[in-house]
This record gives structure tokens, sequence and C-alpha cells, in this order.
């Protein structure tokens, strides 16, 4: 079971339970203290020493306080890395709170598979000496470009409850090639990718279970969102569906899921996104026709299809009209 | 959101009021250079300004008379449905890309001298002024842009007409943020483009009367209002100043246009056959650099 803020008591819960949280691991101190409370657990083990938190499908709001995506750790010999955050330092809280209802080890790493703030907003309970933030080299520029403007919408959608302690940290550790890092026993290799959920995303495989974070270059359920490129994003997609990997954590979705396999659907939502513009590019039709009628036959395919799809279409006619 | 006080209200309207003063081409004492003057203080007042962009002008404040004012004095603009057609969507799918259509009816576009499309609650409330020339043609004229909305704002098509009466046609818009948001999606690509620019001839049904072309821009088009959070800096703005469209060396229309024209401009527009058949167009940044580009000729 997953701590789910689902009514108004629900939330008061989870928002009690999270600013002791908050206040615990903002003052520095070790969250040993919290960490007894009853709470539910907030992460699943999915291969040994592999851990899933799944986030809500849904639009940030007070009562999720910005739980909207998945992140998770994997616990190594000696170290701990913790791969996104979630949207809110209360999200993060909660999940140094199940990293340390597991280990004492330290955190060595926290990774963020990119710049989107329902992954990188739970960065700052992680904050503190020791601690490395590693990205994609285009990581900090994108922040960057939008945290201003993401803080922003943030705190008016999730309201300043829900919103408190939420800030902004850069990478410290910028990646521009593939790289490991050493946990003792085990290691994470994080590959920095071609531009197409984002200009910045960044995969994260562990070498012990051969498990891979895919960021949001892999959604389930949740309709994809585009903020790069399609044909990068459909090109990318092709290329990793042939390198095997024992199980994948989408960005949004189950917190396992088989590779392949779990690639096939947002492949053909992209894939269709991109034929149908293409053809109405061609028809010398418009970007405002475009957002009516493009992939219609995915609606039914999607959560949250009516709110990121017309934008997605938008983004896409946007890029091919260039071609 | 925050509130707009008396002196950001007062700051608003003179920053509108040098906006228009650059747009407005009647104003020939204003040299190029202090045009370019002008447009600097116009930005660096926005850059000020834009910090609060989205508390400029309060959600239900009519913005509406002081702006006409600034922008068109004392004239009278009549809203007049049957002069002008903007079609703009209700609820906007991307702020910093809103696809916007201008028709002027045949019976108008006659005598029409130029259209100036104003978004109310942007930061700079003109987006662009198209002033026609002698090759816009006499039916209906279609105008189609894309635009930055930075908060929930009435969107007007105002037509001056020969005889110098103003028909306005208006349409509201919810979309939030366009302005201070980089629509970038992919950086790199477009700052290595930019200037990089694609005209295209489309044949339609009624060509042999009404000739319709497309105009796509690489630019990064810069509002000025976009924070770096690690400098604590604005990127500075970069803009297309002007547009000028010819067919052959018949000049289509010239747009002056500003931040609210989105990323990598596009334009899609009517104009009347004849003459040499090539488009040409010729764009100039506010640094001053220029760039061209030409239609394969029609047909070919």
């Amino acid at each position: 079971m997953e701590l789910r803020p689902t009514d108004a008591l629900d939330r008061r819960a989870f928002l009690h339970a999270s600013a002791a949280l908050l206040a615990a691991s903002l003052a520095g101190s070790n969250a040993t203290a919290v960490r007894a409370s009853k709470t539910p657990p907030f992460t699943t083990e999915i291969a040994p020493g592999v851990f899933v938190h799944r986030g809500q499908h849904s639009l940030f709001n007070p009562a999720n306080a910005g739980d909207i995506s998945n992140s998770g750790f994997v616990v190594g010999r000696e170290a701990v890395a913790v791969i996104d955050t979630g949207g809110s330092a209360h999200v993060g809280a909660h999940l140094l709170a199940a990293v340390r209802a597991v280990t004492d080890k330290p955190i060595r790493y926290v990774v963020n598979t990119h710049m989107h703030p329902d992954h990188v907003f739970g960065n700052a309970p992680f904050e503190r000496e020791g601690t490395t933030f590693a990205g994609h080299h285009k990581l900090a520029r994108g922040l960057q470009a939008r945290a201003d403007r993401y803080l922003g919408i943030n705190k008016e959608l999730l309201g300043a409850e829900a919103f408190e302690g939420t800030r902004v940290v850069f990478p410290t550790l910028a990646v521009h090639e593939a790289m490991m890092l050493d946990l003792g026993g085990r290691s994470l290799r994080l590959t920095p990718q071609k531009t197409a959920h984002t200009d910045n995303d960044l995969i994260v495989r562990d070498s012990a279970t051969d498990t891979v974070f895919m960021g949001d270059l892999l959604f389930s359920e949740h309709v994809p969102t585009l903020d790069g490129s399609i044909r990068g994003w459909i090109a990318l997609l092709n290329e990793l569906s042939a390198e095997p990997a024992q199980r994948v954590v989408p960005g949004h979705g189950p917190a396992a899921m088989a590779w392949p396999d779990a690639a096939r659907p947002i492949q053909h939502y992209l894939e269709v996104v991109a034929m149908e513009v293409r053809t109405l590019i061609k028809e010398n039709r418009t970007l405002s026709e475009a957002v009516s009628v493009v992939g219609m036959s995915e609606k039914s395919a999607w959560l949250l299809f009516d709110e990121y799809h017309a934008r997605n279409v938008s983004a896409a006619f946007a890029e091919l009209e260039w071609e | 959101m925050l509130r707009q006080t008396n002196a950001g209200k007062m700051a608003t309207h003179a920053n509108r009021r040098l906006t228009a003063a650059l747009h407005d081409r009647s104003r020939h004492w204003l040299s190029r250079h202090l045009r370019l003057l002008a447009s600097l203080l116009v930005l660096a007042l926005g850059t000020l300004l834009g910090a609060q962009s989205k508390a400029l002008a309060a959600d239900d404040e009519d913005v509406w008379p002081a702006l006409r004012e600034a922008v068109f004095g004392a004239r009278e603009v009549v809203e007049s449905a049957t002069s002008v057609i903007l079609e703009a969507p209700y609820r906007a799918e991307d702020a910093a890309l809103v696809p916007i259509t201008i028709r002027i009816p045949a019976a108008v576009s006659a005598s029409a001298q130029k259209v100036t499309l104003l978004i109310d609650k942007n930061p700079a409330a003109v987006a662009a002024v198209f002033t026609f020339g002698p090759a816009a043609g006499a039916g209906e004229r279609v105008i189609s842009t894309r635009v930055r909305v930075d908060m929930y704002s009435n969107i007007r098509a105002v037509v001056e007409m020969a005889d110098g009466k103003l028909l306005m046609a208006t349409k509201f818009v919810k979309a939030a943020g366009g302005c201070s948001a980089p629509a970038l999606k992919d950086t790199d690509a477009v700052l290595a483009e930019a200037g990089k620019m694609q005209v295209k001839i489309i044949d339609t049904a009624a060509g042999d009367r009404v000739r319709e072309a497309q105009v796509k821009i690489r630019h990064p088009q810069y509002s000025g209002l976009q924070l770096n959070q690690a400098t604590g800096f604005y990127i500075p703005a970069k803009f297309l100043r002007t547009i000028e469209i010819s067919r052959g060396s018949d000049v289509i229309f010239r747009v002056d246009g500003g931040i609210s024209l989105s990323e990598d401009p596009n334009i899609r527009f009517t104009y009347a056959p004849g003459g040499d058949e090539s488009i040409e167009v010729v764009a100039e940044d506010i640094e001053g650099k220029r760039f061209s580009g030409r239609s394969a000729p029609k047909g070919s």
C-alpha cells in the first residue's frame, strides 16, 4: 500500500507527517526519530536493494502535495543513490524517511532524470554535506531558465502548506557522457540522452539487478508529455528498445515494468501523433486545426489525455513543420 | 498573485506608451536610432516589471481604456464584427504558442492601411503592427500567426482605414505565462539555426484571385522577461523588430513586431497575384542583425 492522500483527512495526515519529516530533515537531524511513525510503506522493493515510490496520475494539487511522479533509491554496500525526488519538499521528505526506514548508509547521490518540477522539487530535504546532485549536463541550464516560473506555478497549484520548503537545488555533477556511480558492490550507470522528452533526459541503470530508471522517457497509463523533440523521442525509444533490461521503472506508471514491452504504447502514441501531424502539414493545414483532430484514436488509451494531449500536438506541429 | 501597485500601474502605462510610440509609424521624428533606444528602454522597463509580469494588471482590471489612449490617442476605436474577424482559441494549449488569425473581408481590405494586434495584459501589449503594401491584395486578407499570452487577456485586432477610422475585433483568451516562459524545447537547435527561413507559396483553390504563402523564421524571440535563476539576471532580449514580406519588389506588408510574437515567428497570409511571383522576406532583430529568405517561384 502506498501513501495516497486521497481525502481531506488523509491529506491532513500526509502533510502533518511530512511536516514533521520536513522539519527534521531541513534541520539536518537524523530522520530516524520520525521513521518509527506508523505511515504505510512509501516504497516497494522491486528488486534486491531497489526501491520505487509510485506517484499518482494527477496534476499538481494541494491534496497530492506534488506526489505525481515515480521516484526511487538504490542501496549499495556503502552508500545510497536516490533517483528523482517528487514534486515538493514534502514528497522529498517522505522519500528520505523511506530511505532511512531501510538503511542508515549515507545518501551519496541524488540523480535527477530531467528538469520537470515533479521530479526535482523534492531535492531540498536531501541537501547536506557529502551528497552530490547529478544530472544531464543541460539540466542546470533548463532549470535556470524555468525555475522561477516553475516555482511560481507550483506554489499556486499546491498552496502554501504543501509547497512549504520547496526550492530549486541545482545539480553539482554535470553528466556529459555515460559514467558510473559507485555505491559499493554495485554501481549505477548514468547515460545522458539526446533531446527527446526534454533536452536533458538521463537514464540510470543498476548493475546489480539490471534495472533501468527511464525517467519520463517512459510513460505508462499517464499520457506522455512532450517538451523536447518528438522525432528525437521516437528515435531514442527505438534505440533503447534494442537494449535489454531485466526491468524498467517509468517516470509515470507502475513501479516496475517489462522491457521493451513497456515501450510499445508510448511508441505507438508518438508515432500516431507524428504521422497525423505530418499529414496535416503536407495538406497545408494549420496548427489550430491540428490540435483538435490529431491523435484522437489514442484518447481512450491514456489518463490525463485532455490535460496534455493537445499541447503535445501543438509542440509536435511546431517541430515537424520545419522538416 | 501579486497585486498591482499604483506605481506599477503608472510604470505599466508608461511602458505601454513607449511601446505604442515605438510602433506608431506616423511619428517620423523618431529616428531609427532613437527607436532602437526606445525599444531598449521598453525592454529595460519590461525587465524591471517582468519579474512581476503576472502582477502588472489584476485579472479583472479593464486595461483597454488606458491602452487605447496610449496606442491610438483620442481617436475612436469602433468594435465591428463585420469589418475585421479575429480567430483565437478560448483556452490556449500552450501560452507561448497561441495561434491567431485575422481576417479582413474584401469590402474592407481595399482601404485597410494597417492592422494592429494587441494583447491587453501582456508586458508589451502591442504584439505586432502589419502595415499593408501594394501587393496586399484587394480580396479578403487573412493573416495567421502565433503569439505569447502572459495572462488571461483580451486580444484585439484594430484595422486602420484610409480615412483614419479604426475598426476592431476582440477575443478573450485563457492562457498564462507565455512571455516569461522559455518555450525553447531544444535550446541548442534553435540557437544553432537562428535566422534560418522557410518561405513557401501555398497552392489554393482561389489561386488566380488570391495567393497564399507562409513565412517561418527560426528565432528564439527572447523576451527579456526570462529570469536565469542561477545568476539572478534576466536573459537579454533578442527578438525580431521588423519583418518585411514582398512579392517580387512589391511589399505585401511589413511587420513591426515585439516580444509577444512566439519563438520561431510563423506568418501565413494572403496576397495579390501578379508580377514577379517570388516571395521575398527581410527581417531584422533588435541587434540590427538582418536575415533574408525567398520562396521558390510559384508552381516550381
